[in-house]
């Protein structure tokens, strides 16, 4: 055989291989695909083509393997058992740029579906690797690079700390000034996976300088690009109070409030959740957030969106109000009440439900003109239905129970609370009738129109035991009045007037 | 006798009288010692109750006396209490009023002044209508910059669309699809055609290096080298033939003068270095006048000579040849003695 086909021979086995993991690769951006790749047990016939001689089958098996590794948690673990991981990291570190693409491809589509998949990844050394990565001059490479170790550090703070203890940060931080706005999405959410786990791991963020780069790209105009920085800072600012003060110092407020305007629905999410993550920890950074108008934006934000993105703006408003009273006050007065008290009617989850609960219980329980504001707005029997209803969640129940408890405690606006003498269980009873009869001794109209409205009546059909704390209310409501009024509200009076007249011996001259 | 028969008759009336008259007597005796016993235990009585009552007048006083100095004790402890208790509900009325006013001045100045409450209240709502108005001025901004974005793609679409579809454009003998002699006018896309740029496939512009005779001190100057805009590729094969490597022919082509010594310097350079010496004075220098040396300074005044031998009087007597030379002709007295 000549020389020519020899080498044909070698040609057309290596075009066999290339058409092959091309297709392979192509295939396997199909989920329905998979598992027909799987069952034909494509992972032991990719491993060798990772090893092969020309560097676009190498590149094109490191692609199929990470897309296949991205669907499925066995496939991944297919590739871990299968010691492809040490392969990779190997030559991560010597080939050239759509091979780091591809290998760094892999290490996340891995490392994104459990911890210990995670682990295994950082237990083969990939760590360094992928922080050399980063710092490439291809933005491919770096975004594939920061977007593993994100997947990696989102899972534990052991596996962040790993991410951090390889140098990751400065570099990420660095990538986030890069003009890519794909990469600097990938870098700001990586750093918001880091940072989320504990306050060490928030701090050595934050002294590598995020801050500042974070709270200048609030203003770009891409939402996805918003959306990452917001949580990147949220994450920061909840662990501590210096934080949340560094986070404010960076002056992103009022910028922050315009992102609760975006038209992306998530964008509005994690903006909320940062002004709550902020305004939750002190009195003063929560007058800070009051004084910049947040608490008005907050309220709009709310009134604009539904479910579950309205869920930290509820929460941010209950935080801000349960600090003081004075917090509280400027929370009614920017129209917070009926907002919170629409999400308590219409919304269908639970837990949004308790939330806006909770809230109006913080605002209510200050004084009684707190308690007047939340109690003009006919809450209360919507949070009364809500306690006693058996649909609600143990969780709704508490939350509403204890809101109607502390606002009741305050409350002397006595047209919100006769509707309790109704319909009250008896352990809320109690505070009604206490709060009458904290009220009605000093004040002669609101007397009047107990008695007009038909509450005496009802008072007098309480039933408690003698010595009781209701016992006693009911008593200091019946000194109000003189006798011949309580005698003829109370139950039975017309048997006795007819038992007299039965007894009544006529005069006879 | 008689008398003796008479008072013996009488005798027994005698002794009756006798006895009777003593027992009267002794009734009366008995009455009067009774009476008399009766006067003097009254006034027996009498005394001892006078006694008795002054006993009791002077034990009243006694009493009365202690009793009124207990009385006073009393009663001087009793006004002693109602003084103090009377001091101490003034000074407690007092203390309520200081405190009452203390505490009402702490509570508006240091936890709860009313009135910065009410401003803080009004200042957190103005705030308030401002973002809100802000904000819905910035959202409705940026509703406008994306409607304008979404229509200027759009146009830019149509107009990339037009450019391709150019050829459909109606010709004098041919009237286009969008042309249609049916219509009373011509289509939207006729008139978009017409405004159209035909698209043409693009070809690399090469630009051209303008070099004129004017410009030689670039070529002097070693920094400038023209550089050819569009770099040949890396592995490109060496052209074929006798030819010299292309780096030397570039080294060789626009190698900078290196003129001598003699030929860099000009030959007017001593009077070139003086005029630009002069130049350099005369942008340094106030005014072009030069200072005069010190020793000419004072040569311009005029010589005054001495009053003494300057006078008409001529040398006095101290110039004569000797000091105390008289001379009479000059005696005034005589001149005088003359007229």
């Amino acid at each position: 055989m000549s020389q020519r086909q020899v080498l044909q021979v070698f040609e057309q086995y290596q075009k066999a291989r290339t058409q092959f993991v091309q297709m392979v690769a192509e295939l396997a951006t199909r989920p329905q695909n998979i598992e027909t790749l799987q069952n034909a047990g494509v992972m032991s016939l990719l491993r060798p083509l990772l090893l092969d001689v020309v560097p676009t089958i190498q590149q094109t098996a490191a692609l199929a393997l990470g897309r296949l590794a991205n669907y499925n948690d066995d496939l991944a673990e297919a590739v871990v058992k299968g010691d492809i991981l040490p392969q990779l990291v190997y030559s991560l570190a010597e080939q050239n740029r759509f091979y780091k693409k591809a290998a760094a491809f892999v290490l996340q589509a891995v490392g994104k579906h459990s911890p210990q998949l995670a682990q295994a990844i950082v237990d083969c050394g990939a760590l360094d690797t992928l922080v050399i990565c980063l710092e490439d001059f291809d933005p491919g490479v770096k975004e594939a690079a920061a977007s593993a170790l994100g997947f990696i550090a989102r899972h534990n703070a052991e596996l962040s700390q790993a991410v951090v203890d390889a140098g990751a940060v400065p570099l990420l931080v660095l990538c986030i000034q890069e003009p890519e706005i794909a990469l600097k999405r990938i870098a700001a959410s990586a750093l918001s996976d880091i940072s989320k786990h504990s306050p060490e791991l928030a701090q050595t963020v934050v002294d590598a300088g995020a801050i500042a780069h974070l709270a200048q790209m609030i203003l770009n105009p891409d939402s996805k690009l918003k959306r990452q920085i917001l949580s990147a800072l949220s994450q920061i600012a909840k662990h501590s109070v210096d934080l949340a003060e560094m986070v404010v110092e960076a002056e992103i407020f009022p910028v922050v409030l315009t992102c609760l305007k975006d038209k992306d629905e998530y964008v509005k999410k994690n903006a909320s959740t940062l002004i709550r993550e902020i305004a939750k920890h002190t009195p003063e950074l929560s007058q800070l957030v009051v004084n910049a108008g947040g608490v008005a934006a907050v309220t709009d934000c709310i009134g604009s969106c539904k479910g579950n993105i309205r869920l930290p703006g509820i929460m941010m408003l209950g935080y801000v109000a349960a600090h003081s009273e004075n917090l509280a006050m400027a929370v009614i007065i920017s129209k917070g009440v009926p907002q919170l008290s629409l999400c308590l009617a219409e919304e269908p989850e639970d837990h949004i439900k308790a939330a806006a609960a909770w809230a109006l219980g913080q605002i209510g329980r200050h004084t009684p003109e707190h308690a007047r504001a939340v109690a003009v707005t006919n809450t209360l029997p919507v949070l009364l239905s809500l306690y006693l209803s058996a649909e609600s969640s143990e969780d709704l129940q508490i939350k509403s129970k204890k809101a109607i408890k502390s606002i009741l405690q305050k409350c002397t606006y006595l047209p919100a609370l006769e509707p309790f003498l109704y319909d009250a269980p008896p352990n809320i009873l109690k505070h009604v009738v206490g709060q009458f009869s904290k009220v009605l001794p000093h004040d002669s109209k609101a007397r009047r129109l107990f008695v007009t409205s038909g509450g005496l009546k009802k008072v007098q059909e309480i039933k408690a035991e003698p010595g009781s704390l209701l016992q006693e209310y009911i008593n200091t409501i019946n000194n109000c009045y003189p006798e011949e009024i309580v005698r003829y509200y109370s139950p039975g009076y017309s048997e006795t007037l007819l038992q007299r007249v039965d007894s009544y011996q006529p005069l006879i001259n | 006798m008689a008398t003796l028969a008479r008072l013996q008759a009488r005798s027994t009336f005698l002794a009756q009288q006798y006895y009777f008259r003593n027992s009267v007597v002794d009734i009366f005796r008995k009455k009067e010692y009774d009476a008399a016993v009766k006067i003097q235990s009254w006034f027996r009585g009498c005394r001892v109750r006078a006694y008795l009552r002054h006993l009791h007048r002077v034990a009243t006083v006694i009493q009365k006396c202690w009793r009124g100095y207990l009385g006073r004790q009393q009663y001087q402890l009793i006004v002693k209490l109602a003084f103090c208790s009377m001091k101490m509900n003034l000074y407690n009325a007092m203390a309520v009023r200081i405190q009452k006013q203390w505490r009402g001045y702490r509570i508006r100045k240091y936890c709860f002044n009313y009135f910065y409450y009410k401003e803080y209240l009004r200042a957190v709502s103005e705030t308030n209508d401002a973002i809100r108005e802000a904000l819905e001025e910035f959202a409705e901004m940026k509703e406008r910059e994306d409607k304008k974005a979404d229509l200027e793609r759009k146009e830019k679409k149509k107009g990339y669309e037009a450019r391709k579809m150019h050829y459909l454009l109606s010709t004098k003998q041919i009237p286009g699809i969008y042309n249609s002699p049916f219509r009373k006018d011509p289509d939207p896309w006729e008139l978009r055609l017409q405004k159209a740029k035909p698209l043409i496939s693009q070809r690399p512009k090469v630009k051209k290096i303008s070099v004129s005779v004017s410009n030689w001190p670039a070529y002097a100057s070693p920094q400038v080298l023209p550089q050819p805009k569009i770099l040949p590729p890396i592995d490109r094969k060496p052209c074929q033939g006798p030819f010299r490597d292309i780096t030397e022919v570039l080294e060789q082509r626009y190698k900078p003068l290196e003129p001598t010594l003699r030929v860099a310097e000009p030959i007017n350079e001593l009077q070139a270095a003086r005029e630009e010496l002069r130049k350099q004075e005369c942008m340094r220098n106030i005014h072009d006048d030069m200072f005069l040396p010190f020793s000419s300074y004072n040569k311009n005044k005029k010589y005054i000579p001495l009053m003494h031998s300057s006078s008409k009087y001529g040398p006095d007597s101290y110039g004569s040849q000797h000091f105390r030379d008289e001379n009479p002709t000059k005696w005034l007295c005589n001149k005088l003695e003359a007229n």
